[in-house]
């Protein structure tokens, strides 16, 4: 379980160039939710994901794993708590020098892993995003789709707890984008890994995720049970969200 | 052409020895110091994982303070540290005293610009993957840009080629100095072509092996 309790983020603070990221954001992520981060560009979300994902340190509150405080580790502890969650980006940001084989394996070989230890793990995690065909091939010469489930694959590696994904379909069309949808959620019925999905398509939050929070303005504006959120929205921002989705889709 | 060649060949072939000798020996010197210089460089500065501005600031100007002077006034401010390392200041393996100390501020710079073209965001996504610090240099940030440090090591070998017909010039041998004692002090041109022509060559070999290496190493290709 995630609770995240009065997180706050301001850049340059003290500054005149100011900046108020996240606001006094508090909300619960559930073990084995598939939990949807969503709000407009600017709203604060990457923000959120980079603390949750333990790059930026909030200026104030906190982020609880299982009742104890990561957002302020540092040295091992830091590493350990890394190793617990796996991050998917956006770009993919895969070493474009390693094969596929050796990225998704890399986050083994960083934990001091023996090879033979980590060959039969990274063929298993190959076959689960189904690109087993493609262990020897490197990054450039992989789809965009592709990147991403190599990325996926990598960030599961360790056994994490947790999978943060940052806009993990913006760069996708759209029938990739269902398959990577679909993969999502076949990993956490399989393995029960609890998903984190920032995004700014409610698409998404709709197809997959069972629970919302909505971010607007670096604050939160509601957050729940994605179909209760979505059938009565109490927000002018998710009202504004669903609107404009179903003015898209229409 | 024949007479020539009878006359001076066994002279152009220790010549060219001697350049290659110093050439390679300066080059690898240069980057066993100049190699850590440039990480340090890449990590200290601005965004970098051991961000420290002012050390970086303060760093990075000792380092174009030693490249900013000429290579032949460095030649001769160094003799004494030379006379210390390597016992004289005159030869070709005095030479590689001041051809190090010109070459690793440079060295550091280039594989500066090297690693900072790596992306970013890899090296976040190395943190999120518990990398230590260490770890993100050595697995990371010089695995990653081996295609662009192999091209910057073609430049500073070529680099460092050019200086040692400096030192040729004040008695360390090579093929400045054959260049200089008999094409300029006895114009006898015919050996100062040769020359020419010797450091031409050496520079497109040295220039194609690491262009190939470089187009070996890099994977980003989609082919």
């Amino acid at each position: 379980m995630i609770q995240i309790e009065h997180l706050t983020k301001i850049f340059g603070e003290g500054t005149a160039e100011e900046c108020v990221a996240l606001k006094d954001v508090t909300f619960t992520i559930a073990d084995g939710d598939i939990f949807g981060i969503i709000g407009m560009s600017g709203a604060g979300k990457s923000t959120l994901l980079r603390c949750l994902s333990l790059l930026e340190t909030p200026t104030s509150g906190c982020i609880l794993q299982d009742g104890v405080d990561i957002s302020t580790l540092r040295g091992k502890a830091l590493i350990d708590a890394h190793r617990k969650t796996g991050v998917v980006f956006q770009g993919y940001n895969l070493l474009m020098q390693k094969t596929v084989a050796d990225n998704v394996g890399f986050p083994l070989r960083l934990a001091g892993k023996k090879k033979a230890e980590i060959a039969p793990r990274v063929a298993e995690l190959l076959e689960l995003v189904g690109l087993a065909d493609k262990a020897s091939a490197y990054p450039a010469q992989l789809s965009g789709g592709q990147k991403q489930r190599v990325a996926i694959a990598r960030a599961l590696a360790s056994n994490p707890e947790v999978l943060l994904c940052d806009e993990p379909t913006s760069a996708l069309d759209s029938l990739t984008t269902k398959q990577m949808l679909a993969l999502l959620k076949d990993i956490n019925a399989k393995l029960g890994i609890t998903i984190v999905i920032i995004t700014h398509a409610i698409s998404v939050v709709r197809t997959i995720c069972n629970k919302v929070a909505v971010i607007d303005a670096s604050q939160f504006a509601e957050g729940g049970e994605t179909k209760a959120i979505f059938a009565h929205p109490q927000s002018n921002i998710t009202r504004l969200l669903l609107g404009k989705d179903e003015a898209r889709e229409a | 052409m024949t007479e020539l060649l009878a006359r001076y060949g066994s002279l152009l072939v220790t010549a060219t020895a001697e350049t290659l000798y110093m050439t390679l020996i300066s080059t690898a010197c240069a980057y066993l110091l100049g190699l850590p210089l440039g990480v340090l460089l890449t990590i200290t500065s601005k965004g970098g994982i051991l961000e420290t501005p002012r050390f970086n600031a303060a760093f990075g100007w000792v380092i174009d303070m030693l490249r900013s002077l000429p290579f032949m006034i460095l030649m001769f401010f160094v003799i004494p540290l030379t006379r210390l390392i390597a016992g004289t200041s005159i030869g070709a393996t005095a030479a590689i005293v001041p051809l190090v100390i010109a070459a690793a501020p440079f060295v550091a710079r280039m594989v500066e610009q090297s690693l900072r073209e790596v992306d970013h965001g890899v090296l976040e996504a190395a943190r999120c993957m518990g990398a230590t610090r260490w770890q993100i240099v050595t697995r990371v940030l010089l695995v990653e840009s081996v295609p662009s440090l192999v091209r910057g090591l073609s430049i500073s070998t070529i680099t460092i080629l050019g200086y040692t017909a400096i030192t040729g010039a004040v008695g360390a041998g090579g093929l400045g100095n054959l260049a200089f004692r008999f094409g300029y002090q006895r114009y006898e041109k015919d050996i100062m072509y040769f020359t020419i022509i010797l450091l031409i060559i050496l520079v497109c070999i040295i220039q194609t092996i690491f262009s190939i290496i470089a187009k070996r190493s890099d994977k980003r290709q989609s082919v």
